[in-house]
């Protein structure tokens, strides 16, 4: 039972940081950006060669996976996105699955259609009883990295220079260029960071969700119930969400192994009958 | 809502351009005899698009899982046919009426919060449908199909031939009597009052117009429509799968009426034909990748304007209706004036 919640809990945290870059594009930049699984899947993909090519240690390419993504997302963002942020929300939902879906298809040229595998090293497979809880030493290193990087999240975002400006050039661009912030920039660096952690993402969950080239289209739907539930305005209500979403569908999939899916999109569904902005939203956000 | 879709720039097509689709359609039956099942699919797949710009482009809904109603109606009138009676019109009927409980049902899950929202709840139900679709093999065949659909003669005269060639003719006379009666149902008072609800809700409301009513009816009749497509799919071939339902579906769905234009509903005919006319070129070169190609289209289309490229697939048309009318150029001149 108690296995259960903190395997729950582990992949939850791990939703958190595959989604959090979303929920910073779409609360903060306002742009609904399907094709973010692609960006967790380069990270994944990243991981495996890097391991059994380069032969790197498993921990070495954890930042390396964020580097490449995140280098991925700048290319991309002045390319392409930017054009974008002034359409409707129409244009980048088919915008963005179009590019999801040549990442798809690109992944599967590349490297063929067939899941891949990460070799953990031996300190990381084993699994230890606390108080009576099994707890896996990878989803405890899960737990930790997701939660630091949720508070340090939470900081950049309130208390540094660099979060003000951001919240800043969100709220009106315009009075914000013209008080002398570079607009363009910090959503480049915004719109990077925020791919970088999704491939960070996608480098941990490899091991636990499984990886191949469908990853941006299987997976979308969670990031997506967590951004919607979470609400975007904040960090805490993608995080609260993704705990929830995450332990109940390991719960689900435990107790009703019939049931698959079901749980969690009915689960969704009611949620955003009875609140449409969001579990967690300050306030309706237009 | 000031988020809705731009303005249309799309020429407004008279009605003759129902004659030109009409006899390009029964033309091309005449002179490519080879080609009755891509003609079929490409008919069907007009279909099920003009029930999407129902929602999408009259009333700006945006639905990422409108291969829900498609593939209920796949499963429905396979169902119907095989154990029940064979009858085409019997069938198509009654997956329309199962599909538009189902738009009914989940009409009200469209009618709060913002474009995200309705992107989620409509992918869901889509997602659930898949799920059961998947999980009731024992009904549905499961992962392998429902197979064995055998139907009857329509009307009791003309048998369904291994050509296609009965099949394409009745599905393109469906289409285009859809097409009228979609046609006249947009051009009507409700019509209007759902555009007027797409420009701007609040104003919609502030004049009278019962907002979530006629959302909810339009969600209907579009789920109505989608659901006729999907059972002439499952009529003309036989078969029912899973990938009716699937995601792929509802975005392939998506890029069919942007390479057509929404708004117009002719825009869903145009898309169709472009599309599978590619579909079955690009996979003939590369089957496996055509997936990318499809999302190439996507992004060049959105990041070169969706209204450029309608504009462009629509010349030809407007100029022909121009000179038809002796005055060349004249369906474009009131273009561009809708806002």
């Amino acid at each position: 039972m108690l296995t259960i919640l903190f395997d729950g809990v582990a992949y939850g945290m791990l939703l958190f940081v595959l989604a959090c870059g979303l929920a910073i594009t779409l609360g903060l930049m306002n742009f609904v950006n399907l094709a973010h699984g692609a960006f967790a899947m380069v990270g994944g993909y990243v991981t495996v060669l890097a391991m059994s090519k380069l032969g790197l240690p498993f921990l070495a390419c954890l930042p390396l996976a964020f580097l490449v993504s995140a280098l991925l997302g700048m290319v991309l963002e002045p390319t392409l996105y930017r054009r974008l942020y002034r359409k409707s929300h129409f244009d980048q939902v088919l915008f963005s699955i179009g590019l999801a879906f040549m990442a798809v298809a690109a992944v599967d040229f590349a490297m063929g259609s067939t899941q891949q595998n990460i070799r953990l090293p031996e300190w990381l497979r084993g699994r230890s009883e606390i108080g009576g809880v099994g707890m896996g030493y990878y989803r405890l290193l899960i737990i930790g990295v997701c939660a630091a990087l949720a508070i340090s999240l939470q900081l950049i975002l309130s208390k540094t220079r660099f979060g003000s400006r951001l919240r800043a050039a969100v709220d009106d661009m315009r009075v914000a260029s013209g008080m002398g912030i570079n607009v363009n920039r910090v959503f480049l660096f915004t719109f990077a960071f925020g791919s970088g952690i999704a491939g960070l993402g996608g480098a941990l969950g490899a091991e636990l969700f499984g990886l191949d080239p469908t990853f941006p289209l299987k997976f979308m739907i969670y990031f997506l119930i967590v951004v919607s539930v979470g609400g975007t305005t904040t960090i805490s209500g993608p995080l609260l969400a993704s705990l929830l979403l995450g332990i109940a569908d390991v719960a689900g999939k435990y107790y009703f192994p019939k049931m698959g899916g079901f749980v969690i999109y009915t689960v969704m569904i009611v949620i955003l009958l009875w609140r449409p902005q969001g579990l967690f939203a300050r306030a309706p956000s237009k | 809502m000031n988020e809705e879709l731009p303005a249309s720039v799309i020429p407004r097509v008279s009605h003759r351009a129902e004659w030109i689709v009409l006899a390009l359609a029964v033309g091309s039956a005449f002179l490519l005899p080879r080609y009755y099942p891509v003609l079929n699919e490409m008919a069907i797949i007009a279909l099920f698009a003009i029930s999407l710009d129902l929602i999408l482009g009259y009333a700006g809904i945006v639905s990422l899982g409108h291969a829900a109603f498609f593939g209920l109606g796949v499963y429905v009138a396979a169902l119907f046919a095989k154990h029940v009676h064979g009858d085409p019109f019997i069938g198509l009927i009654v997956a329309a009426i199962a599909t538009a409980a189902l738009g009914l049902a989940t009409a009200v899950l469209i009618l709060r919060g913002t474009d995200l929202t309705r992107l989620m709840v409509t992918l869901g139900v889509a997602l659930i449908l898949l799920e059961l679709a998947n999980k009731l093999d024992w009904l549905t065949g499961g992962a392998d199909g429902l197979q064995g659909v055998v139907m009857r003669p329509v009307l009791g005269l003309y048998a369904f031939d291994m050509a296609g060639r009965t099949a394409y003719w009745y599905s393109l006379s469906v289409l285009l009597s859809m097409l009228w009666l979609t046609r006249h149902l947009v051009a009507s008072p409700f019509g209007m009052s759902l555009q007027a609800i797409r420009d701007n809700r609040l104003r919609a409301e502030a004049i009278g117009i019962p907002v979530n009513a006629r959302l909810t009816a339009i969600y209907t009749i579009s789920a109505a429509v989608a659901g006729v497509a999907g059972g002439l799919l499952a009529q003309t071939t036989g078969f029912a799968s899973l990938d009716a339902l699937d995601f792929q579906r509802s975005a392939d769905i998506l890029l069919v009426l942007v390479i057509g234009g929404t708004g117009y509903l002719f825009g869903g005919v145009i898309g169709a034909v472009i599309f599978t006319a590619m579909h079955h070129w690009l996979s003939a070169l590369t089957p496996q990748y055509w997936q990318f190609w499809i999302g190439l289209m996507l992004v060049v289309i959105v990041v070169a304007g969706r209204e450029q490229l309608t504009r462009a697939i629509l010349f030809p048309f407007t100029w022909l209706l121009g000179a038809l009318r002796g005055r060349t150029g004249s369906a474009r001149d009131r273009s561009g004036t809708s806002r």
